[in-house]
């Protein structure tokens, strides 16, 4: 295997989540598609999807989660040697995002920052370019971020889900409070999703999307890493898989055997919609939020053209010192917002036209 | 230092000049406040012209030469030069042509204010009245200069007790008076209701508690007191000419409740002049929204702090109230070139000293005050006016 | 706007960085080189001070006929900030209701978009307010 490797040392050592709070229900988009909102909201699992303000974008979101995840941690920003931001949705097709970002949270300015793209996985890749820096010494702290503001096409059926949110990983040695056992990734040229650059809205292969993409990717990655760490389904406390909507990871979950218990906790899409780059980990972050030391999670990430990356993560010590209070958790973002009726929706989202 | 008089006064209709450029109701005020002077225009040994954003409305600078120009006197060539303070640039010019004549510098100058707003759409006047701010600490921020206002007013009601019907009271009272000005924008009276039911701007602030946008000139000219027997008009002496500064931004004030400036700049007004706040019978004040109306009937001295709002709402300054304030329709009514503003104060009370105010004449008007504000109380300038 | 014009002040706009005056211990936001208390003792001793980010909501106001840059918020909240540290700042409110409003609220303060050069142009950010 070229991909793979053991790294006894290297995890998370502080995180952040950010969603913003403005929500819309699907029997309301449906309501003006004149689609069934009631057959939409189950078909999806989706009961509410994310809506970021007008002044709120991948950069914004990105900020907010890197703010949290420095709240909780006793760390100097200017110790960050690498800012990478993962998502579909960056405000420049040219100019970083992470740049921004890494000035707004006090890092230094020796430091290397990159934008990365790839669907609903940048974020995960970002975790796992800073696990590679932070093992061989080239940085003591990465950053890795995970967020987007994605769009669907009006009366698309990822109007539905397309949602806003972000999530930053600080990856180091020290000060772990969960510690990356091992990542793995599952690759191949499937496409599935897609957005040609200038687009405003992406295309996907409709049910395309479902076997070879998702379930292909996610299971075969999934079931390659537990081979690896020889582990199976019933070591893990928790486990969560990208969520493009409710059901493909509740289904993908039961197929690999785990049980509701263990992936109910990371599962935040029927509230928030798909955050994409930042919807594994905002899992993730929902996890950490209540994991005891000693305990195991499985995380697999999902992006369409298509790969997946798990992570095998265990719990520890460090988890029970660490001041998780300083940030708002995953179920607290959740659970503060508003909702939207369309015209507002349409009107932050800025899908009316308006005077130039 | 000599005494100064206004020996002559001219000025457009305010309101929606859509016929008339800026170089047109420019020379039409000056030409005006010439012939009332009984002067001609080879005596004018120099123009002061007011004026805020010609830059921004008409993509315009240099509107000395311009206005110096389109009032026929290019061959004579005389120093003119335009003076901006925000919303305070017609007083600053007037205080500017003041000091030359009063120096000895010139004898005969001309004042004049201009703006024309109407060639900029609605969309961009908050971004043209808003550089009367900081533009790159407030404006940038989403503030407008209705949205200052509005945060001082409800400092006021916060501090004081002033209510919606107290600021109401205001362009009520004004569009009464406006409705007896010939030269006004709007001269109709309105209701209380219409102001408290009308469109918020920056709430608790309506479209009826801010003046509209106009397009006007106004001019004076400037003589020293002891020649204006000798010219066609009545003079009006110049008693006090004061100006005062303070932070540009809102946010660096100590309080929202109070303007400095207006402050600062009439009691040393007062003192130039002699007078004080309850010897005023008439005065134009800076109504650009209005809580700055209230606010500066305080800051003026003509009420205590915190009374400005019952004053109003009381009728005590209505035309011979307590003192008449705003007998022309103030910025509300008679309109707010912005740059023509603080000449237009200066014709209205010359207008009440001469006793030519026809319907809204203050009875036995002897002193009068005007009060012209830049920004949110950046600059200020009083000048007090008597009877020759 | 030219790029600079907003670039320069990246760091107060992003991460509040104001000054103090080393004489008389006023907090000064934007930065500015002369203390206005202290005026020629304080040439030399101002020094770069991040505010908390933290405050108390002084005076308020829903805009309705908004700056160009902000016409997709209309209305929004604008509000004067007394922060910890004395100084008041002029910024938005975001996530709050307008009807919970109060002079005397506490908001913190957050990074958001501040406006754009058209569709083609820079984005602009800096600091937002909001409910703590
Ligand atoms: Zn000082």
């Amino acid at each position: 295997m070229m991909f793979g490797h053991g790294e006894k040392d290297v995890g998370i050592v502080t995180y952040g989540a950010y969603i913003p709070r403005f929500r819309i229900l699907p029997e309301e988009i449906a309501r003006v598609w004149g689609e069934n909102g009631e057959a939409m909201k189950n078909g999806l699992m989706i009961f509410s999807k994310s809506v970021p303000y007008p002044d709120e974008d991948v950069i914004t979101i990105s900020v907010e989660a890197a703010r949290n995840a420095l709240a909780r941690a006793d760390l100097d920003p200017e110790e960050i040697g690498a800012v990478y931001v993962g998502s579909e949705s960056h405000p420049y097709a040219v100019k970083p995002s992470g740049t921004i970002v890494a000035e707004a949270i006090g890092a230094s300015h020796f430091i290397t920052v990159a934008d990365y793209e790839f669907a609903c996985k940048a974020g995960t890749a970002a975790m796992q370019t800073s696990m590679g820096l932070v093992s061989s010494g080239m940085a003591k702290y990465s950053l890795a971020i995970g967020a987007d503001t994605s769009q669907g096409a009006p009366g698309d059926a990822l109007e539905y889900s397309a949602s806003a949110g972000g999530a930053a990983f600080i990856i180091g040695k020290e000060g772990v409070i969960a510690r990356i056992n091992r990542t793995l990734s599952f690759t191949s040229d499937t496409p599935d999703f897609w957005r040609r650059e200038g687009q405003p809205y992406p295309s996907h292969g409709g049910r395309f999307t479902g076997e070879p993409a998702y379930f292909r990717h996610v299971a075969t990655c999934a079931g390659e890493l537990m081979k690896v760490q020889g582990t199976q389904p019933s070591d893990y406390d928790f486990a969560v898989f990208h969520q493009p909507n409710g059901k493909f990871p509740t289904r993908v979950a039961q197929q690999l055997g785990f049980e509701k218990k263990q992936y109910e906790t990371g599962l935040t899409t029927p509230y928030i919609g798909n955050t994409y780059s930042a919807s594994m980990m905002i899992g993730l972050s929902a996890i950490l939020d209540v994991a005891k030391p000693g305990q195991k999670v499985l995380g697999v990430a999902f992006g369409s053209g298509a790969g997946s990356d798990a992570f095998d993560i265990t719990i520890t010590d460090e988890m029970e010192n660490y001041n998780k209070a300083a940030a708002p958790t995953v179920k607290s973002l959740v659970e503060r917002s508003e909702l939207l009726d369309y015209g507002r929706y349409a009107k932050f989202k800025g899908k009316i036209v308006m005077k130039e | 230092m000599r005494e100064v008089a206004i020996i002559g006064i001219g000025d457009t209709r305010f309101g929606e000049l859509w016929e008339h450029s800026l170089r047109d109701i420019g020379m039409q005020a000056g030409l005006n406040a010439v012939s009332d002077a009984g002067i001609a225009g080879e005596q004018i040994e120099a123009l002061y012209i007011g004026n805020m954003a010609a830059g921004s409305l008409i993509d315009q600078e240099h509107l000395g030469a311009l206005v110096s120009d389109y009032s026929g006197l290019s061959q004579l060539h005389i120093p003119a030069v335009r003076i901006e303070a925000a919303g305070a640039s017609g007083g600053m010019a007037l205080r500017e042509g003041y000091l030359a004549v009063a120096s000895g510098l010139h004898d005969v100058v001309m004042v004049a204010g201009a703006e024309k707003m109407t060639d900029v759409t609605d969309e961009e006047i908050p971004m043209v009245q808003m550089a009367g701010g900081d533009q790159q600490w407030e404006g940038i921020a989403g503030a407008t200069m209705p949205s200052l206002f509005a945060m001082m007013a409800r400092r006021h009601m916060h501090e004081y007790g002033t209510t919606r019907e107290q600021l109401a009271s205001v362009p009520v009272k004004n569009h009464k008076n406006g409705a007896l000005n010939k030269q006004a924008q709007y001269q109709r009276a309105i209701t209380m209701e219409t102001v408290l039911k009308s469109p918020v701007v920056a709430d608790p602030l309506g479209v009826f508690d801010c003046a509209p946008v106009s397009d006007g000139a106004a001019a004076l000219i400037l003589a020293p007191a002891d020649a204006a027997g000798k010219y066609a008009q009545e003079a009006i002496r110049i008693a006090a000419s004061a100006a005062a500064t303070d932070t540009l931004a809102l946010q660096h004030r100590e309080s929202l409740t109070r303007m400095d400036s207006v402050k600062v700049a009439s009691t040393k007004a007062y003192r130039t002049a002699g007078v004080n706040p309850k010897d005023i019978d008439v005065a134009e004040i800076h109504d650009s929204y209005s809580i700055a109306e209230i606010m500066s009937i305080e800051d003026l001295g003509f009420f205590e702090k915190g009374r400005g709002g019952p004053a109003t709402l009381e009728g005590m300054t209505e035309i011979n109230g307590v003192v008449s304030v705003n007998t022309s329709g103030g910025l509300k009514a008679r309109g707010d070139p912005m740059g023509a503003t603080g000449v237009a104060q200066a014709v209205e009370i010359a207008r009440q000293l001469r006793g030519k105010a026809d319907k809204r004449q203050v009875t036995d008007a002897e002193v009068g005050l005007s009060l012209n504000v830049g920004g949110t109380g950046g600059t200020s300038v009083v000048h007090i006016f008597r009877r020759a | 706007m030219a790029n600079p014009r907003y670039w320069r002040e990246n760091p107060s706009r992003y991460n509040l960085i104001g000054k103090r005056c080393e004489n008389c211990g006023t907090v000064h936001f934007p930065p500015r080189e002369i203390c206005p208390k202290c005026r020629r003792k304080s040439i030399g001793k101002m020094k770069s001070h991040k505010l908390s980010g933290r405050g108390k909501v002084y005076s308020f106001t829903i805009v309705h006929e908004p700056m160009p840059d902000f016409s997709l918020m209309k209305p929004y909240i604008m509000a004067m900030v007394e922060m910890e540290e004395g100084v008041r700042l002029t910024g938005q409110i975001v996530d709050c209701e307008p009807a919970r409003l109060s002079i005397g609220m506490e908001v913190e303060a957050t990074l958001r978009k501040l406006g754009q050069e058209g569709s083609s142009g820079i984005i602009r950010y800096g600091y937002k307010f909001r409910p703590r």
